[in-house]
């Protein structure tokens, strides 16, 4: 199982490179060298004691511009929002110790959601490692299972060259987060710095050109379809903006449906006819009939997550599978497929739109129009729809307001982790990819409002959205204070509904209504909290005012935190409940009958 | 139209792989860590550096699981960023597997003389002799090993000291 080697350009060795490629400097002057040579321009950090001389380096640096955050986590959401809304590597520089262990959390959320982070961390001298010494941990061993690879930079000579090739791991491929902790002593010491141009890696040449035999085999199935699905997802958007172009011209040449993981939204515009909504647990009736009864399934950077499959042995039962994936390992994981193609996705799609063109295929169309008339009747079910309200703002009604209010500027959404992060996948419409930034793989609260300091400072003049939970936005408020800091206008829209909204949910649905500890008891006055960050607060209470204060929280050039109250007793449906299939949504009653959310209501 | 699938199967099988990786450090932290983080089996493990000069080490892992799993245990192993390459011994059954044992029996009389008699028969050599006690060497797939340690448990099994599969395939072609 050889690696592939298709990366161009292989670099120059290092003793054949002219010496102006290789400079005499300090450990601390590589790395705010090498960051600028990989054109980094934002770092997001915290200081301390085993980064020191890394700090003391940036504070002569000119063209970098360090954002401090308020807590390690913070900073690494901030790179993901960052990166996620630009394609670019999003870069941290924590100390040692805590400031490793608090940066974990950032970590495991940008491996699962494949994110390129250069993440740096400051390490205690190497003659003290081993020792237990003050702000001491193992940085390497706690972050190699939550990392695409990380080092431990022990030579001064050698570090210019992990520092490349931390870039280079980290944006290439499968993207994901890496770690360089680089101790105390190495920093200060002077050594040899080589240019990017000079590093290249050993082993790792990650396989981006698909095998076209196998897309010439995927378009002919694509071409033989009675009930074909595009089962599309954020290896979409890692791919870059050129790959969302490319599903849009394929669905333009075959008529075919799309549906899109979480991850993967924005990458097909909402507003298309094609376009069925998400799919999963919390996915359209549509969309996740869809996908059970089509026959030629294609998978594009998507992983078969259980929250999109629900059971795996009720999982599309009857189709074909076909999954593009720059990832070998995501191939027969969890879902057998029938024809595997692994590669990047812009290289994949494209491949594929030849090959339509160049065999001529056109989709089977009788069969097609049969398709469409029976997701013509999935989509009369109006899934989304909910039991409006004159007396109390709805969720889903202050999502559908934000979105209309909005959607005509250049808006970034973020999110935290619960039922309003669902209810604004499902309802907030996307129709470009980087837009959309939420915690998917590993669902962390308090992800979105760092992210959205990330965000906005990638795009000053644009308006940045999180959509958050009252109890999500606890876990990383003092952000806010970072947003003041750096002038960041970011909208912080709670849909406060005095729950764990979706613990809440779980406990009606499965626990008997048993409420255990997701009452958000002792809540702040978060208007109160917003002025004491010198920011602005607003709160709506009723629909009739929900309007006007959106309008008001747009307009006002300062970050706002916004305290949406909503309906506490609302749950967020369709749903499929855990170990369920496709075909066995819950769906909201809406029209008749003892509707959930009004018997939630009661138990408040 | 499943039948172009690979046939999904319960049966666990046990496979041997190699893994050829850069000797950088933690290396090893990183196979293990990916066997016990995605729960795997490790039935044996050897490491040993083999090229001083490209810095490569080959790691050798016994692992059973279903086909699945050890299909997704090569996946995994490719894709770990030092990896050079993952070669399956029991799918390619092109492979030779060996492993050398330590083993101590000790007793007197009959049991002794038996116990001298079998390790001939297995070609193990003694490597340390006093009056009461031998420790033979022995080399050989790992089946053959089980069967003289059983063969020995009576005769006054003390001690098994063994190093795990070594493997490498047939003819002249490198792995
Ligand atoms: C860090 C973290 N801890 C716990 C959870 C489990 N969890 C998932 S959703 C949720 C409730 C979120 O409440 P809130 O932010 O108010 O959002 P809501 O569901 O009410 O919209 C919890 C506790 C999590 N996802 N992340
Ligand atoms: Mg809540």
């Amino acid at each position: 199982m050889d690696k592939d080697d298709t990366l161009q350009g292989a670099a120059l060795t290092a003793e054949a490179a002219p010496e102006s490629m290789i400079q005499a400097m300090t450990g601390a002057e590589m790395v705010i060298r090498a960051l600028k040579d990989q054109g980094v321009t934002h770092i997001f950090g915290y200081p301390g004691g085993a980064v020191l001389p890394i700090y003391d380096a940036l504070f002569k640096a000119e063209g970098l511009v360090h954002v401090l955050v308020r807590h390690e986590q913070g900073a690494v959401h901030a790179a993901e929002g960052y990166a996620r809304s630009t394609g670019k590597p999003g870069v941290v520089l924590v100390t040692s110790g805590p400031g490793a262990t608090n940066a974990v959390t950032g970590l495991t959320d940008a491996l699962m959601d494949s994110i390129p982070l250069v993440v740096l961390t400051g390490q205690v001298p190497t003659h003290l490692i081993g020792t237990d010494a003050f702000q001491e941990c193992d940085t390497v061993g706690i972050t190699r299972p939550c990392t695409k690879h990380n080092w431990l930079a022990r030579d001064v000579n050698e570090l210019s060259r992990i520092l490349h090739e931390a870039f280079q791991i980290a944006t290439t491929g499968r993207p994901g987060p890496v770690v360089v902790d680089i101790p105390k002593d190495v920093q200060f010491q002077t050594g040899a710095y080589h240019g990017p141009e000079l590093v290249r890696h050993r082993t790792y040449r990650p396989r981006l050109d698909p095998d076209l035999g196998s897309v010439v085999r995927a378009v002919e199935m694509m071409a033989k379809a009675q009930r074909p699905i595009f089962y599309t997802g954020g290896g979409i958007i890692n791919s870059g903006p050129e790959a969302s172009k490319l599903l849009r011209e394929l669905v333009d040449l075959t008529g075919f449906p799309v549906t899109s993981t979480l991850m993967g939204l924005g990458a097909f515009p909402a507003s298309r006819p094609e376009w069925l909504g998400m799919l999963g647990m919390h996915g359209t009736f549509e969309a996740n009939n869809a996908m059970h009864d089509c026959d030629v399934m294609i998978c594009l950077g998507a992983r078969f997550d259980d929250r999109v499959t629900g059971r795996i042995s009720a999982f599309s039962p009857g189709s074909t599978k076909i999954h593009v994936d720059i990832d070998a390992s995501q191939i027969n994981k969890t879902v057998r497929v029938d024809l595997p193609i692994v590669g990047d996705a812009t290289r994949t799609l494209r491949e594929m739109i030849r090959f339509w063109k160049a065999g001529r295929h056109q989709a089977d169309k009788a069969a097609l129009a049969d398709w469409w008339k029976q997701i013509g009747q999935w989509r009369t079910r109006n899934s989304l729809a909910y039991r409006p309200s004159g007396t109390v703002i709805k969720p889903q009604y202050a999502i559908d307001r934000l979105y209309e209010l909005t959607k005509d500027r250049e808006v970034y959404v973020t999110t935290e982790v619960g039922q309003h992060q669902m209810w604004a996948a499902q309802r907030f419409k996307f129709e470009e990819p980087n837009r959309w930034m939420t915690s998917g793989g590993l669902g962390t609260m308090g992800y979105g409002l760092p992210a959205a300091v990330g965000v906005q400072m990638a795009h000053p003049d644009a308006l940045v959205i999180d959509i958050g939970g009252e109890a999500s936005v606890q876990m990383t408020m003092q952000e806010m204070s970072t947003a003041m800091q750096y002038d960041l206008p970011i909208k912080i829209f709670i849909l406060n509904n005095e729950y764990m909204g979706m613990v809440r949910q779980w406990q009606e649905l499965l626990h008997g209504g048993r409420y255990s500890h997701s009452y958000s008891e002792a809540l702040p006055d978060f208007v109160k909290l917003a002025e004491a960050f010198g920011c602005v607060g607003l709160r709506a209470d009723k629909p009739q005012e929900l309007d006007d204060k959106i309008r008001e929280m747009i307009d006002v050039k300062k970050p706002v935190l916004f305290d949406c109250r909503v309906d506490p007793a609302e749950n967020c449906f369709p749903m499929i409940p855990s170990g369920a299939a496709h075909n066995e949504m819950i769906l909201a009653e809406i029209d008749d009958g003892p509707a959930i959310s009004e018997a939630g209501k009661m138990l408040v | 139209m499943h039948d172009t699938k690979v046939k999904l199967s319960d049966v666990v099988e046990r496979h041997t792989l190699t893994v050829l990786v850069d000797n950088e450090a933690g290396v090893l932290a990183r196979v293990v860590g990916l066997f016990s983080g995605r729960g795997y089996n490790i039935e044996s493990l050897t490491v040993a550096e083999v090229d001083p000069m490209a810095r490569t080490s080959r790691i050798t892992i016994v692992t059973s699981g279903t086909p699945q799993v050890i299909e997704q245990i090569e996946a995994q192993l490719g894709r770990l960023v030092v990896t050079h390459n993952v070669t399956n011994w029991t799918a390619a059954e092109a492979g030779i597997e060996r492993e050398m044992a330590l083993v101590k029996v000790a007793g007197t009389g009959e049991k002794r003389v038996e116990a001298l008699r079998m390790a001939d028969a297995f070609r193990a050599r003694p490597v340390d002799t006093t009056h009461t006690s031998f420790v033979f060497e022995i080399t050989g797939n790992p089946a053959k090993i089980d069967s003289f340690i059983e063969l020995m448990r009576p005769l006054g099994l003390v001690d098994i000291s063994r190093t795990g599969v070594a493997a490498i395939s047939r003819g002249p072609e490198a792995m």
